[in-house]
């Protein structure tokens, strides 16, 4: 087993369990475990873009220390962290580069960290799930398939803070391809689909949610157009707002049909024959059990 | 050898400059870069909420027009970065939205409030939508 520290944030613990629970059986089959350290804090979910913004790095800097810490005490086997959220993965991964890049604020921000045991060297390396299996390989990805998901459409929804900006995404800003290649070695089929990389209103749900109606009907119709039976997705942002509040967009859209989206983890667990605590299907909104039944993929 | 003078001169006050370097400064970004596209404006995914167009913002910036502060624009922007990334100019535009959110902010103006949201709303919202929406749009 190969040792990474693992950054969950605050939603794996609650509304995106399944997509933690998923992460972790999937990736101790790959021969990965997924080392939690003990302390950790929000991430701060917007990356602060204003350049005298000291204070709202200290946040995902103090998680990076904490990653350190277990790197220094010999817990992990590299100094990597990965995360799941794609809201996570960008906020630590872009304060990380201001702490390397803008030496005035590095200071800063560790003159208000005087209070830690280390002082963070900025050697961490920030890491999504998704990049760590594309470095493994697909093909060994494959050879823990059990149950190739044959038959089954699928449309990757990347959303912003995967890809976006240029040199924090985790591919080809344009054209990117780390989804499709995943499905791929599940044996499902990838679908592409216009608006795979719109956004889905993002934190505007709170106040705005006809809104994000609107532009969640937008995005599913035209999944759903390009054959897609279902979508999937890496942020539990973009899943509230294209799952659980399409009951939303069936109140605006009366013609529209709900269609199941669901963590990319889900599906490789599904693949790799792992049971139900692994898959937990039942977290999801819609419900996509009906669907993989009607496919053959999973018991009445 | 003399130029003959134009009969258009475009002269900026103090108050403009002043905004404008506030926003220069907050965001790190030369507008004057833009040369009005409209690459970041065909690919905001929010324009139909929008009163002023991303690339209109720009302009306004340029200019030194502090009524960009008081547009709708800089609040239903995401930060999906679509217009970043679209930009031939390479002006972080998302920098420019948070530089003008940052102003009006910072003299503790709340954009949102939860308790705006019944109770049902609260609970059924995760915590990434919840803290996402308050970090950017209240002081």
């Amino acid at each position: 087993m190969t040792r990474l520290a693992y950054y969950p944030g605050c939603t794996l613990k609650t509304n995106a369990k399944n997509f933690e629970d998923s992460a972790i059986a999937t990736a101790e089959k790959l021969g990965i475990e997924l080392v939690e350290p003990e302390r950790w804090n929000c991430c701060g979910t917007v990356h602060s873009l204003s350049t005298d913004d000291v204070m709202h790095h200290l946040a995902p800097i103090r998680n990076l220390l904490r990653m350190e810490e277990l790197s220094n005490a010999g817990e992990v086997d590299s100094k990597q962290v990965v995360t799941l959220c794609a809201m996570c993965y960008n906020t630590l991964k872009r304060s990380n580069m201001v702490f390397n890049e803008d030496s005035d604020r590095k200071k800063k921000i560790q003159d208000n960290m005087y209070k830690e045991d280390i002082q963070y060297s900025g050697n961490i390396e920030v890491l999504h799930y998704l990049e760590v299996l594309r470095e493994m390989g697909w093909d060994k990805v494959k050879e823990s398939v059990v149950k190739p998901l044959n038959g089954l459409k699928v449309a990757p929804y990347y959303g912003c803070l995967l890809l976006r900006p240029r040199g924090i995404g985790i591919d080809d800003t344009d054209n990117p391809t780390i989804m499709e290649d995943m499905l791929e070695a599940l044996g499902a089929e990838a679908v592409k689909f216009a608006y795979s990389q719109k956004c889905c209103g993002s934190y505007n749900t709170v106040h705005m949610k006809e809104v994000v109606a609107d532009l969640a009907y937008k995005i599913l119709k035209q999944a759903e157009e390009s054959g897609a039976d279902m979508l999937i997705t890496a942020c539990p942002l973009c899943e509230y707002n294209l799952g659980p509040r399409q009951s939303e967009v069936e109140k605006k859209y009366p013609v529209f049909k709900t269609i199941p989206v669901v963590y990319f983890t889900q599906l490789m667990a599904l693949a790799f024959g792992l049971d139900e605590e692994a898959t937990v299907f039942t977290g999801n909104k819609p419900d996509p059990r009906p669907l993989l039944r009607d496919k053959g993929l999973l018991e009445e | 050898m003399s130029y003959p003078k134009s009969k258009l001169v475009l002269r900026m006050g103090p108050k403009n400059k002043y905004f404008k370097d506030r926003v220069t400064e907050l965001s790190g970004e030369n507008v004057d870069l833009c040369f009005q596209c409209g690459a970041c404006s065909s690919g905001c995914p929010m324009t139909q909420e929008m009163d002023y167009l991303p690339s209109k913002i720009i302009r306004m910036v340029q200019l030194g027009l502090e009524e960009a502060l008081e547009s709708k624009t800089i609040w239903v922007c995401t930060t999906c970065f679509n217009c970043e990334v679209s930009c031939p100019r390479g002006i972080d535009i998302a920098n420019v939205m948070e530089a003008l959110r940052q102003l009006v902010l910072r003299k503790k103006y709340n954009r949102v409030s939860l308790d705006d949201l019944s109770p049902e709303e609260l609970r059924d919202l995760p915590q990434i939508a919840i803290v996402s929406n308050q970090r950017k749009l209240t002081a």
